[in-house]
């Protein structure tokens, strides 16, 4: 093969697309996001809801739930994090490979809901950084799968490469 | 057997630890004095036919002496009927008589019990805290436990913090005053 196939080619025109890695790799990954159901109380079932054909979470890419945290891109929680339950959802969440994020689903994962009490945990933001949180009690398929568009829209916006080596962007420059 | 014979029954046999007997809409209620609280559970069950043990609850009358008191619900399937038998448990000496040899449903009420209100239980086969984690400090059902919560840790296993109450309609002051004056509908923290 000569080096010519390198320069412009009519045969191969419309299957080349010009792109920065950093996009290629969001692209990737926004549309695959594999997630770790932490489902704790009743916001679990409306999670199987939007899992199931009637909402179909698969049309977003995220149809894979793991019940591995190794497996995991995204934690859902999902459900009333009791301060019993809280450090084992800790556990779980420092088990997931990066890149990860976390949507607190529903009033008790974002801010402890209507359980003002001993026994909740006030928020998984206490305990776990929060990309997306989604209001309701229990929010309803469409309001997650909105939630799984923003943070799709989030990850849009991120720079894999600069965040993730940023010791090897500094020795090149 | 109706339930006045059944009651006068119980009565007769247990007269010396009798405190008391109230009826309310049809419902009797016996109080007994709590050292003979397992023979009379276990007299109960052989020969009142009591084979249903619903539940086992308690109260904290909170600046009342004795501040304590075991609530037992007693069912018959034989004869359908209901009674609740009530011990009182005062603070210095917070434990009763274990009927988990009579009913074995008694076992995890009991450990609820423990839980929550710190009543032990003599003669219990096991009893652990069935709700908060071993080694929490407190038992949160107390009326002198605050709604909001207590700070604890316990490194590796659970933390517990204060929940923000915000002055919500939800604060309640322990007293035997009635729940119009106990649970106002707005009442900031501290008032």
């Amino acid at each position: 093969m000569s080096t010519d196939a390198l320069a412009y080619d009519s045969k191969v025109e419309g299957n080349i697309i010009v792109t920065r890695v950093d996009a290629a790799i969001n692209w990737m990954r926004k549309n695959s996001l594999w997630p770790m159901p932490m489902g704790l109380a009743c916001c679990a079932i409306e999670l199987m809801a939007t899992a199931s054909s009637r909402f179909d979470i698969a049309r977003f890419g995220a149809e894979v739930m793991r019940f591995s945290p190794r497996q995991a891109d995204v934690m859902i929680v999902a459900g009333t994090v009791t301060y019993k339950m809280a450090l084992a959802v800790k556990r779980i969440y420092d088990q997931m490979p990066e890149p990860k994020w976390v949507i607190a689903m529903g009033a008790c994962a974002s801010s402890g809901g209507m359980y003002r009490s001993y026994a909740v945990l006030q928020g998984i933001d206490r305990l776990l950084p929060v990309d997306v949180y989604i209001s309701g009690c229990p929010p309803r398929p469409e309001a997650l799968i909105e939630g799984l568009l923003k943070l799709q829209r989030k990850i849009e916006t991120e720079k894999p490469l600069l965040n993730q080596k940023p010791e090897l962007i500094e020795a090149f420059s | 057997m109706t339930l006045a014979q059944t009651v006068e029954a119980l009565k007769t046999r247990f007269n010396e630890s009798l405190l008391g007997e109230k009826e309310f809409r049809g419902e009797t209620t016996l109080t007994f004095k709590r050292d003979a609280i397992v023979e009379i559970c276990s007299f109960s069950k052989q020969e009142l036919a009591f084979d249903y043990l619903c539940d086992i609850t308690s109260t904290d009358n909170f600046g009342e002496d004795p501040r304590f008191e075991v609530v037992y619900e007693l069912y018959s399937m034989q004869t359908g009927q209901h009674l609740r038998l009530k011990c009182q448990v005062p603070e210095e000496e917070c434990s009763i008589g274990s009927v988990t040899s009579v009913w074995k449903t008694a076992n995890w009420h009991e450990r609820e019990i423990y839980d929550m209100m710190g009543i032990r239980f003599n003669g219990h086969p096991d009893l652990r805290r069935i709700l908060m984690w071993e080694g929490y400090p407190f038992y949160p059902l107390r009326k002198d436990f605050p709604l909001e919560g207590k700070p604890s840790e316990m490194p590796d296993i659970a933390f517990s913090d204060k929940a923000p109450l915000e002055g919500g309609p939800f604060v309640t002051s322990p007293s035997s005053a009635t729940t119009k004056d106990r649970e106002p509908r707005a009442r900031h923290v501290g008032e």
